[in-house]
């Protein structure tokens, strides 16, 4: 900061209110009253098809803990922890080689882990359809290779036992839960090796150098010296790959099987077949304090590591 | 040149590094690369390669609900950003020149549409737009009022996030120059600082057109039966069946949005240069 003098409001308050108005107005109708209207809802009772009476009851939220809820809830933060566990395994790597890269290639690699971000979702999405399906390239190319070992086998004479089945059996690879964590993982990988790469980068490398040559090895380094240095940088990255992945819906609407709904997934139900709007505002709301306790507990870490660098 | 032993820094040269960083890409890139190759595929089945074919992009050039959804999709993207544009410019100049109360708060909410789950901003825009009883069934392009509005709320933030940050770095010497020199706030305005904010409008502005023309979850539940973008008609086909005329089509908008993202990361990466 260069402890630039903000202008105070009152001393020009026609360019101020120019300024103030229009997108304040907006920000209030089309996004602060829709958000209240869901959120006065969420204390209503259904009452006919469109009818819903505001009794302040809380009903609603005392059915999200129904068991039948309560285990979508807990499967949607599975998803989303395994999802972020795997971009974190997967994105750590990635982002210690682009810190590491010269200037020309780091900018390289960064354009292509952004890339695919920018691509449209439900594109992306139905690619991946295209890879898993029962007919997909995946199972196309385990098949090839299957026919390949089957030739090798009668090659060495072991062709009439049949060693791996009479008949190749593809792998069910969509419509599960195994599609719907690859799909998310697919997905969220750039907003973890993001923030990852940002602290990583402004590392001091000394520290690195200086534990090397003190004679600890290269994994006492890592966990010593490196992960500690990058920790905002993980707890970001762990924060904004877990939110985006808990409110997900196109991922598992179009990955997933029956048992593999997600919390959105039946935010979405409640609103277009089920026409139950109290209850879904309810499971949005939970789904929107969730997510500020999350983002509040990634302000409190920066905010801990700000203090701790002008202390 | 000789090659160097690898140093003990030197991460991208080990080879463990160099395989995930490899396996990482084919993981990101393989789908949509073969999604793009076999839209030129001449076969219905679309897994065994038969031959290089166009008649995919022609049949999803002549299939006429594709093409309507394919031209709301522009049409609100082109609003919404040119909307979003003014509306976050408004936020930026707000936030970067002035002193107020609750600044803080009012901070917090112009950033609460990027942070809130979709699926949340989603029901709440169905909600008001059912209980406020918006008129449907305009002619075009008023029917996409609705989707065009709530693209607009979850953009402009963006834009007001980037054209912030490229005001951060303005001298407000400039402006107080202009003022010594005695033009008016408004000349100020015009002539001083909407030239200095320009590349943060532009990498804005694509930054909101793309967001726009991706969106699927909220326009899901903005839009009606008559007012179909391009995802939603994509997601209605890819209920049923894989079809390489979807391949054609999203290879198309794959390239459009490449196209945009590079040149609004390129604007970008000028504009922290100078």
């Amino acid at each position: 900061m260069r402890g630039i003098r903000l202008e105070s409001w009152r001393k020009n308050p026609l360019v101020f209110w120019i300024v103030a108005i229009p997108p304040t107005v907006w920000l209030l109708v089309f996004f602060i009253i829709p958000l209240t209207l869901i959120w006065i809802f969420s204390f209503g009772e259904k009452r006919g098809i469109v009818d819903i009476a505001i009794t302040w009851t809380f009903d609603n939220y005392a059915r999200a803990l129904d068991p039948l809820y309560l285990q979508i809830f807990l499967k949607s933060f599975w998803f989303a922890g395994l999802t972020t566990l795997v971009c974190l395994a997967a994105g750590f790597p990635l982002a210690i080689a682009i810190t590491f890269s010269s200037q020309r290639w780091k900018g390289i690699l960064l354009l292509l882990v952004i890339l695919p971000f920018w691509t449209n979702l439900l594109i992306r999405t139905y690619a991946l359809i295209a890879v898993l399906r029962t007919r997909g390239f995946m199972n196309f190319t385990v098949e090839w290779l299957w026919e390949k070992a089957n030739v090798l086998l009668v090659f060495v004479g072991l062709g009439e036992y049949h060693l791996l089945g009479q008949q190749y059996q593809p792998f069910e690879l969509l419509y599960n839960n195994f599609a719907v964590v690859f799909g998310l993982v697919y997905v969220h990988l750039p907003f973890m090796v993001l923030p990852l790469y940002a602290a990583l980068d402004r590392m001091d490398r000394s520290y690195l150098e200086a534990s090397l040559d003190l004679g600890a090895g290269q994994a006492r380094t890592f966990v010593s010296v490196m992960v500690p240095l990058a920790l905002p940088g993980i707890i970001s990255g762990v924060i904004i790959t877990f939110i985006p992945a808990l409110g997900s819906f196109l991922t598992p609407d179009l990955l997933g099987g029956t048992d593999s709904q997600m919390i959105a997934n039946v935010i979405e139900r409640q609103f277009k077949s089920a026409n139950d709007w109290p209850f879904g505002a309810a499971l949005s709301f939970i789904l929107m304090y969730i997510t500020f306790f999350a983002l509040a507990v990634r302000a409190l870490t920066s905010r801990g590591k700000s203090a701790m660098e002008a202390a | 040149m000789r090659r160097h032993p690898i140093g003990p820094l030197d991460y991208n040269r080990r080879l463990w590094i160099r395989l995930t960083l490899i396996a990482t890409f084919v993981f990101l890139y393989a789908p949509i690369l073969t999604l793009i190759a076999f839209s030129f595929n001449d076969s219905r089945r679309n897994i065994v390669w038969r031959g290089f074919t166009l008649k995919y992009y022609e049949k999803a050039w002549n299939n006429e609900s594709m093409i309507e959804a394919f031209t709301n999709s522009l049409t609100i993207a082109f609003i919404s950003t040119i909307v979003s544009i003014i509306l976050g410019a408004m936020v930026a100049v707000l936030l970067w020149r002035f002193r107020f109360p609750f600044k803080a708060s009012y901070e917090g909410a112009s950033a609460l549409p990027i942070v809130i789950p979709e699926i949340c901003m989603g029901v709440a825009m169905l909600a008001f737009f059912a209980r406020i009883g918006w008129p449907s069934g305009m002619p075009y392009p008023f029917n996409l009022s609705q989707i065009t509005i709530a693209h607009i709320s979850f953009s402009f933030p963006f834009v007001a996030v980037v054209v912030r940050a490229r005001l951060a770095s303005f001298n407000r010497e400039l402006e107080e120059a202009a003022k010594d020199l005695g033009a008016s706030e408004w000349q100020t305005f015009r002539d001083v600082l909407i030239p200095y904010m320009r590349p943060g409008l532009v990498a804005g502005g694509l930054l909101a057109f793309t967001l726009s023309l991706d969106d699927f979850v909220i326009t899901f539940f903005t839009s009606g039966p008559d007012t179909v973008t391009f995802p939603v008609k994509v997601y209605s086909m890819v209920r049923f069946s894989v079809t390489p005329e979807v391949n054609a089509a999203s290879a198309v908008l794959i390239v459009i949005t490449v196209l945009l993202t590079t040149t609004a990361l390129w604007i970008q990466s000028r504009m922290d240069k100078k």
